[in-house]
């Protein structure tokens, strides 16, 4: 490699971009823009589906508790939908939404019930019966007291199952790069077809640093939301 | 509700089936090499989280290898194996592959080793049983549920990453896909992801029952004719396993 290099350096600049690396602070700092706009994508993508999927979760893990027959039919179609691989549920999708941000965000939200449904009922279903039936004492009862007294005590259980249904998502949001709506998996599909390795090697490392964060940040919300287990989780 | 449709009429059209790039060929390819990585991958995380069980040792990685596994994406790992020298060989999508199943497997086998019961463990200790009586005798027929869980689960993982093995031209199902989106043929996309959706769904039903068909507890059960308990249940969290 180290041939007399002014001829070279002359004709050809010699940078980590031109010597294909894998790790290349040239490409963040030429790339910038692109980059920030796959990671806008990305977080956008993810906060949705991930809310979306929690509400509809909820509602269907009290529908599930109200009636009996239901939580089989619920929790077995939500799992069935998780088998399904993210390519073949994308284009599933596509006659009803098309290319657009909607199938990757219905996609994901669809991915999202089965864990985000299951980590519900295990929190709802774990709170003690003296518990409950003390608080319909005092007067709680329906919305009220799945608001201040069954939500807060399963706090732990459906925020278990949010930080898992958030590391998936944003995971898969990648494969929304089929239709062209996959934040940071279009920068890697762009790479991939172009044998660009920085691009790829980036876009692939701020993905894992997206999940680790989103994780962080989910567990740090939940102490916030549970002072009095503070002390006791270790 | 046509898309669908026309799904359909492309998957029952008998053309669409033959040749080298047909349903068929690419049906062998998927279920092939998702067969190879699966026992690849119960060739490595068996002995280990079986092992790190057994000595009650190693738990953090065996736990944590799971979390790690959910936030890498797949198709980053894909793309950058196709990027080594190995290239469009069928070795990248199997690598790819077992790199998926090992943590669900591993994690699994660990946690099922370590939830058996430790009045049994000790019960066995106290007969004279040596260590490895105890994994082979005891702790590996209790912990046979949740070791199963741990394979289905990987089972479905990796028949579904073997689809995404067409982004980096690879072999199996997902080619039809990305082919039909390459000629912006509607009809094949849908057909595509229908067949595809419908092996993932046998998979899953065909492990479940493989998962309750092994159970030595379960068949000794029945074999005493008392009611069955449902023990397939598994206990991690991450566990995707129909209520049946």
């Amino acid at each position: 490699m180290a041939l007399s290099g002014p001829v070279h350096t002359a004709t050809l600049t010699d940078n980590c971009l031109v010597r294909n690396d894998w790790v290349c602070g040239e490409y963040l700092r030429t790339r910038r823009d692109d980059i920030t706009d796959a990671l806008v994508q990305h977080i956008y993508i993810t906060v949705i589906s991930v809310v979306i999927g929690f509400v509809v979760a909820l509602v269907l893990a009290v529908v599930a508790r109200r009636v009996r027959w239901l939580r089989g039919a619920i929790l077995g179609t939500s799992t069935a939908l998780y088998t399904i691989p993210s390519l073949a549920m994308f284009s599933l999708l596509l006659p009803f939404t098309g290319i657009t941000t909607s199938t990757v965000v219905v996609g994901l939200v669809l991915y999202s019930l089965t864990i985000l449904v299951r980590g519900i009922l295990t929190g709802l279903d774990a709170v003690p019966d003296d518990v409950r039936e003390a608080a319909v004492g005092m007067g709680y009862d329906g919305l009220r007291l799945l608001r201040k007294v069954e939500l807060p005590l399963a706090v732990p259980a459906i925020f278990a199952a949010l930080r898992v249904a958030t590391v998936s998502t944003v995971a898969l949001t990648t494969i929304g790069m089929i239709v062209n709506h996959g934040g940071l998996g279009n920068l890697i599909n762009r790479g991939l077809s172009s044998n660009f390795h920085a691009e790829v090697l980036t876009a692939s490392v701020l993905c894992v640093v997206l999940a680790l964060v989103a994780d962080a940040l989910l567990l740090g919300l939940q102490r916030w939301l549970t002072p009095w287990r503070r002390t006791v989780t270790a | 509700m046509n898309g669908l449709l026309d799904g359909l009429a492309w998957l029952f059209d008998g053309d669409n089936w033959s040749g080298p790039t047909g349903v068929g060929t690419r049906l062998v390819e998927h279920v092939w090499i998702s067969g190879v990585s699966v026992l690849l991958a119960c060739l490595v995380a068996l002995p280990i989280g079986l092992w790190l069980g057994h000595l009650g040792r190693g738990g953090t990685l065996a736990i944590n290898i799971s979390n790690i596994g959910r936030a890498v994406p797949t198709f980053a790992i894909l793309a950058m194996l196709y990027m080594t020298p190995l290239g469009l060989s069928n070795w990248t999508t199997i690598i790819a592959l077992v790199l998926f199943g090992i943590p669900p497997i591993l994690t699994n086998a660990y946690v099922g080793m370590r939830e058996v019961d430790r009045d049994a463990v000790e019960a066995a200790r106290g007969m004279g049983m040596s260590g490895t009586q105890l994994l082979r005798g005891v702790e590996l027929p209790l912990a046979v549920p949740l070791i199963m869980g741990g394979i289905r689960l990987a089972t479905v993982q990796i028949v579904a990453t073997a689809t995404l093995a067409a982004v980096i031209s690879g072999p199996g199902l997902g080619r039809i896909i990305t082919s039909g989106f390459g000629r912006q043929d509607t009809p094949q996309i849908i057909g595509g992801a229908i067949i595809v959706g419908l092996l993932a769904l046998s998979v899953e039903g065909m492990m479940a029952w493989l998962q309750r068909a092994v159970d030595p507890m379960r068949r000794a059960r029945r074999r005493r004719s008392r009611p069955d308990r449902d023990r397939g249940m598994p206990l991690v969290q991450d566990e995707v396993v129909s209520g049946a």
